[in-house]
This record gives C-alpha cells, sequence and structure tokens, in this order.
C-alpha cells in the first residue's frame, strides 16, 4: 500500500468518486462514419454533373410549379376522400350487420390485392368494359382515373387504420358513454374517435407522406404531376439528373412540412394521455 | 311505498350458460338496496340490464313506472328503437367498477359532456352545477385536472359526479370501490353514504359488507343467478336465514 492511499475506518469512509467506462471505440466509428459522409458531400458539391445551377434555375419555373400543384391537389384529394371512404368502411366492419361486415372485409381483401400501378391501368382503360365511359369527351379521361384508383386504393388502407385507432379504445368508454343516455353517433363522434385519433394520427401521417411520394406513380399516365413535369422538360434538353434533384428536392421539402404538422396534430390529440401534462 | 324499480322473472344468459335464472327485485323509491354474493353470481349483469346495457333474454324492468327497453303491446314485449333506449338511460345513472371517466376530456368536460350534449342544458348553466357537483365529491379546484392525472379514488368521485349531473332517478353501482387501492376505498364511500342521506335511489353491488350494514335499507344475495334472500341488512347480514348466505358471509369476513 503506498503512503498517499489512507484506508479510512468504514464509518468514516466517504464514497469513491466513479469514473465512467472510456470508450475508444465510440470515438473511431464515429469518425469514420463521418468521413465517409464528407467524402459523399464532397463528391455532391464538385461534381459538375449535378449541375446545380441548372437545378437552381428550374426549382421555380412554372411548369414544375404546376406540376407540384398537381401533385399536392390529388395528394390533398386521395388522403382526404380515401380516409372518408375508409372511415365509412372501418365502421361497416365493426358494425353488427353480418352484410355489412362482408363488404367491408371484401373491399379491403380486393383493393389490398391489386397492385396501385394495375388498377391505374385498368381505370385508365375503363372505355373497353364500358364504351359508354369513354366517347369523342371521355367521362373518365386520365385524371379521373388516377383520382378514382388513388382513392379506392387509399381507401382499404385508411380503412384498417381507422379501424385499428377505433379498436384501441377501451369498450368501457363505450358502455359509460351509453349509460350516460348518447346514441351510438354521438359516442363515436365525441367519444370514440377522438380517442382512436391517438392511434390513428401516426399510421394516418406516414399514409399521407406515402401518398405523395406514391402520386409519383400517376407520370406513367402522362398525367402532369411534379414528376411528369420535369420528365417532359428533360425529354426536350437532356438535363436528366438536375431535374430528377429538382422534383426530390420538393418531395423532400413537403414531406419534412408534413412531418412537421404531424407533431403537432400529435401532441394535440395526445392531451389527457399523460406524457405532456 | 312507491317503487322505482321493479324486476320481474328477469332471465339471461351469455353463450349458452345461464346468468340469472328468473330474478324478481322491488326497490322503494329513496331507498338503498346493496346486491352481495358470489363473483359469478350474476350481481353485474342484473345491474346491467337495468338500463338495458345487456338486453334480458325474458323478464321485465320497470324504473319510475316505465318498462325499459321495450314497449308492451298485446301480450308481448317490443325491443324500442335505440332513441328511445338512450333516453332512458339518461335518467338512470351508473358508476362503474373501473371509473371509465373519458380519457380526452378534463373533469369538467366528462361532467358536462352528458347534459349538454344529451339533455341540451345550455353550457353555461351545465358548468355551473358541474361545478358544484365537483365540489360535493371533494374535489373543488381539480375541473381542469385529466383522468389519468387522479387518483382512483378521485376519478370514481368524479363519475359519481358525471352520473349525477345527468339528475338521474335511479344510481346504479357496479362494484365501484374493488378496483380501488384500500385507503382510498373510504373516500368514494363516504360520498355514496352522503348521496344516500340525500335521498337518492341507489342499487349498489358491493363487496363491502360493512358498507352495506350501515348504509343500506335492503340487502339482497344473489347466488347461481337467483335471489337466495333479501330483507334488512339486520337479518341478512346479522341473522341469515339460508345457509348459502352465511357460508358466504363467512367466506367474506
Amino acid at each position: 500500500m503506498s503512503a498517499s492511499t489512507v484506508v479510512s475506518p468504514v464509518s468514516v469512509r466517504k464514497a469513491a468518486e466513479i469514473v465512467p467506462l472510456r470508450r475508444p471505440g465510440r470515438w473511431v466509428s464515429a469518425s469514420l462514419v463521418l468521413l465517409a459522409l464528407l467524402v459523399v458531400l464532397w463528391s455532391v458539391v464538385t461534381n459538375p454533373q449535378f449541375q446545380w445551377g441548372v437545378v437552381v434555375r428550374y426549382f421555380t419555373t412554372e411548369a414544375v410549379l404546376r406540376g407540384l400543384g398537381l401533385t399536392l391537389w390529388l395528394t390533398a384529394l386521395t388522403v382526404v376522400l380515401g380516409f372518408a371512404i375508409g372511415g365509412v368502411l372501418a365502421v361497416m366492419r365493426l358494425s353488427g350487420n353480418p352484410v355489412l361486415v362482408g363488404v367491408s372485409w371484401g373491399y379491403v381483401w380486393l383493393f389490398r390485392s391489386v397492385p396501385l400501378l394495375v388498377q391505374l391501368l385498368f381505370w385508365f382503360n375503363i372505355g373497353a368494359l364500358y364504351p359508354v365511359l369513354s366517347g369523342a369527351t371521355p367521362v373518365i379521361g386520365p385524371v379521373t382515373a388516377v383520382i378514382i384508383g388513388l382513392v379506392l386504393h387509399e381507401a382499404a388502407y385508411a380503412a384498417e387504420i381507422v379501424r385499428g385507432g377505433i379498436l384501441s379504445v377501451d369498450a368501457g368508454q363505450v358502455e359509460a358513454a351509453l349509460a350516460l343516455g348518447m346514441r351510438r353517433g354521438r359516442v363515436l363522434r365525441r367519444i370514440v374517435l377522438p380517442q382512436a385519433m391517438r392511434a390513428i394520427i401516426p399510421a394516418a401521417g406516414n399514409m399521407l407522406i406515402g401518398t405523395l411520394k406514391g402520386t409519383s406513380i400517376v407520370s406513367v399516365l402522362a398525367v402532369q404531376d411534379l414528376l411528369y413535369s420535369v420528365q417532359l422538360i428533360y425529354n426536350r434538353n437532356y438535363l436528366i439528373i438536375p431535374l430528377l434533384l429538382v422534383a426530390t428536392i420538393w418531395y423532400v421539402l413537403v414531406t419534412s412540412l408534413l412531418s412537421v404538422g404531424q407533431y403537432y396534430v400529435e401532441r394535440y390529440y395526445s392531451r389527457g394521455a399523460g406524457r405532456l401534462s | 311505498m312507491t317503487v322505482a324499480v321493479a324486476v320481474t322473472d328477469l332471465h339471461k344468459s351469455f353463450g349458452g350458460t345461464p346468468v340469472l335464472r328468473g330474478v324478481d327485485l322491488s326497490v322503494a323509491r329513496g331507498s338503498v338496496t346493496c346486491v352481495i354474493g358470489p363473483s359469478g353470481s350474476g350481481k353485474s349483469t342484473l345491474l346491467r340490464c337495468l338500463n338495458h346495457l345487456e338486453k334480458p333474454d325474458h323478464g321485465e324492468i320497470e324504473v319510475d313506472g316505465v318498462l325499459v327497453g321495450y314497449r308492451r303491446h298485446r301480450g308481448k314485449l317490443y325491443e324500442l328503437k335505440e332513441k328511445v333506449i338512450a333516453g332512458q338511460r339518461a335518467s338512470i345513472g351508473m358508476v362503474f367498477q373501473g371509473f371509465h371517466l373519458f380519457g380526452h376530456l378534463t373533469v369538467l368536460e366528462n361532467v358536462i359532456e352528458a347534459p349538454v350534449g344529451v339533455l341540451g342544458v345550455p353550457r353555461g348553466e351545465a358548468v355551473e352545477s358541474a361545478a358544484a357537483l365537483i365540489a360535493r365529491v371533494g374535489l373543488a379546484g381539480r375541473e381542469g385536472a385529466y383522468p389519468r392525472q387522479l387518483s382512483g379514488g378521485q376519478q370514481q368521485r368524479v363519475a359519481i359526479a358525471r352520473a349525477l349531473a345527468m339528475r338521474p332517478k335511479v344510481m346504479l353501482f357496479d362494484e365501484p370501490t374493488s378496483a380501488l387501492d384500500p385507503e382510498l376505498v373510504g373516500e368514494v364511500l363516504e360520498v355514496m353514504k352522503d348521496l344516500a342521506a340525500d335521498g337518492m335511489t341507489m342499487i349498489v353491488v358491493t363487496h363491502e359488507i360493512g358498507f352495506a350494514r350501515s348504509v343500506a335499507d335492503t340487502v339482497v344475495f344473489l347466488d347461481e343467478g337467483s335471489v337466495v334472500e333479501s330483507g334488512p341488512p339486520g337479518v341478512v347480514l346479522d341473522a341469515p336465514r339460508h345457509v348459502r348466505t352465511r357460508e358466504f358471509l363467512a367466506r367474506v369476513r
């Protein structure tokens, strides 16, 4: 024992200082990852093929903004109508009526089974089945076709999200509301759905972002959304990469905004849930 | 005596298992009836039939002289529309074992939700009487709290205030203290005693034999879906005539 270490009797000994374990591996791995990131970033900035000047020039051109407008409009319409129909399907599925339960189940089964693109092509070619719908002035043009297809597809998934949300609410809430003399519709609107939203919002937010990006599929049917608009431009000037970057940056921007919105909506619906109080 | 609740030959089974096998019950206005009995004896089911949360298979239930859930026509009982049944439930208060306060609403919002939404009471008026009820159950100042911020005993007292806000003719209590920590049982029973002293007609399913002895006018012992014996607590609890009652009381003491 060295002279500097004094072992005091147990009764007066102070608790020793705690020294955390050193983790040199952390520094090494973090440096490696940062280095890799820097290499990628450097190449992105210095590679002239990205043509950032072109990106900037086209970012807010009218054609691109019009395409962005259609993408946003398609997304909004799809999500609103999809969740409206999905909500009805969820309530049908949870009703006591065996026919409604069966129809709702069948709908979800069918529209989840058919790939969206296949469905869109069906609606696009509906005239082959019902010639009435595609005359000299077709009843179902490309935009109508993609709206129908997107909404019906969205509704199938939305139905399951809403159903899951409703099931997450304790049955005692319904009983208590009924015992107070509330009618079924009121119980659903005032008691069940506001509490179901806590489970619905994260999944619905996911779905909204998925739909925003998913609408790019309509470019296949020559509907001028964001993606198709930039495709039209690069088919003329061959500046493929910078124009794809224009679309990419817009998608990322809108998605980020939606994520921020989701945070606030979630916070609103989790009131009373204990975590914020 | 005026009869507040009358049950005649009530039968109910779940998936072929009989739970109630011909229950008869008569509750005088302003009286307190405690229903006791082993678990699975049908106590809760009986209570839930009284406000039609469960549909009886057979039998009649009258609250304040009005048939609950059905309309008599040419010797048959026709089930009423949801709207009418909801109206009947509005005047029958119920307090659950698990409280079931609406989690997304504050204490005050819980209490005014049904008076405003179902009875159409103006909001200002509802808030005023809700505040009085919340004070009456000893929770003045907690109007803005959410249920999860309250203890079990406090939640159950809010649930009682919520039911009272509908100015019910009868209050049903389904094991109101069974989910509470022992030290919180007393505060809920105090509120119930206060209510009984005020002349509220109450039917209480309970395991609190002490409460039944001190507050009940009538104690009903239910076993295997039928009333084994009923009468004043002094008789049923202290000098039971039936051997099954004696055995049950020996077990819960």
